[in-house]
């Protein structure tokens, strides 16, 4: 019974980074991608992860993914939000569908919404 | 020193998990290596130890855990669902919304809850003030969309954190 549950938490965290990468490629533009990649880490390596767990029990091996999934979980968002601050002060575009930006608008700066193309 | 002693059994406790064993040489090394980064980093600690000892934070966070997953995978689905639709249904944009967590270790748990939640990433935050990327962003004003997002968690963090 744990050993089939184990082996869905696989896949189903297999089928999530699948389609995080899907979305990394589909996406308009950086932050939508970066929403994608993010994805990816909550269901898809915790997944993953759990299903090890699942298989291998409480044995070295087991624990160490379960801390693995506590470690990712801690330091994915930090980078995430690294990463899209920092292209955001730097002045990379956002996608010309985006409904609104209060972040350029409380800056007092022009709008780094791509008009035109 | 409190800060620095709560470090150590900490980082002692997370070394035994990860050695998995209970052999005198990996507790001599572990404790060891925990003495040395509780001495350096100890002070850094942006919790009161105190807090560590309460039981009704530990209850609210056993009860985190749950909520949490479930907006996940709520989350997750829903754009799960937009990746796989073929006219690529999304609406993002920047919206600003405003906490009442007062601490910092709060703030920053409420950050990274938003950012693990599919569909919403945090992009900055200057004291109360967080900006919010957001794949689906809705027509209603600040307060809606605060609502939408952090409601849920801010209520939890609250009560495990100030």
């Amino acid at each position: 019974m744990i050993e089939v549950l184990g082996w869905i938490s696989l896949c189903v965290g297999v089928g999530f980074t699948v389609l995080g990468c899907l979305g990394l490629v589909r996406f308009p533009d950086l932050y939508n991608r970066m929403q994608a990649a993010t994805k990816c880490v909550t269901l898809g390596t915790c997944g993953i992860m759990l299903g090890v767990f699942l298989r291998s029990g409480f044995t070295s091996l087991g624990v160490k993914a379960l801390l693995c999934a506590l470690f990712v979980l801690i330091t994915v968002p930090v980078a995430a939000h690294a990463l899209a601050r920092g292209s955001l002060i730097f002045g990379v575009r956002l996608w010309k569908h985006t409904e609104r930006d209060e972040f350029t608008d409380d800056r007092g700066g022009e709008s780094i919404i791509e008009v035109d193309k | 020193m409190g800060k620095r002693f709560a470090y150590f059994v900490m980082g002692f406790v997370v070394w035994i998990v990860l050695v998995y064993t209970l052999q005198y040489q990996e507790v001599i090394v572990g404790a060891g290596v925990a003495l040395l980064t509780a001495a350096i980093f100890g002070r850094h600690l942006p919790l009161k130890p105190g807090k560590l000892l309460s039981p009704v934070r530990w209850f609210w966070l056993l009860v985190y855990i749950p909520v949490f997953v479930y907006m996940c995978l709520k989350a997750n689905i829903d754009v799960a669902l937009r990746v796989l639709s073929p006219g690529l249904l999304i609406k993002p944009g920047i919206v600003k919304i405003r906490t009442r967590l007062k601490s910092d270790i709060a703030r920053v748990f409420l950050a990274n809850s938003i950012t693990l939640t599919p569909g919403t990433m945090t992009v900055e935050i200057k004291e109360d003030v967080l900006y919010i990327h957001w794949i689906e962003v809705g027509a209603g004003d600040m307060t809606a969309a605060s609502k939408a997002i952090i409601g849920p968690f801010e209520y939890f963090l609250a009560r495990i954190f100030d």
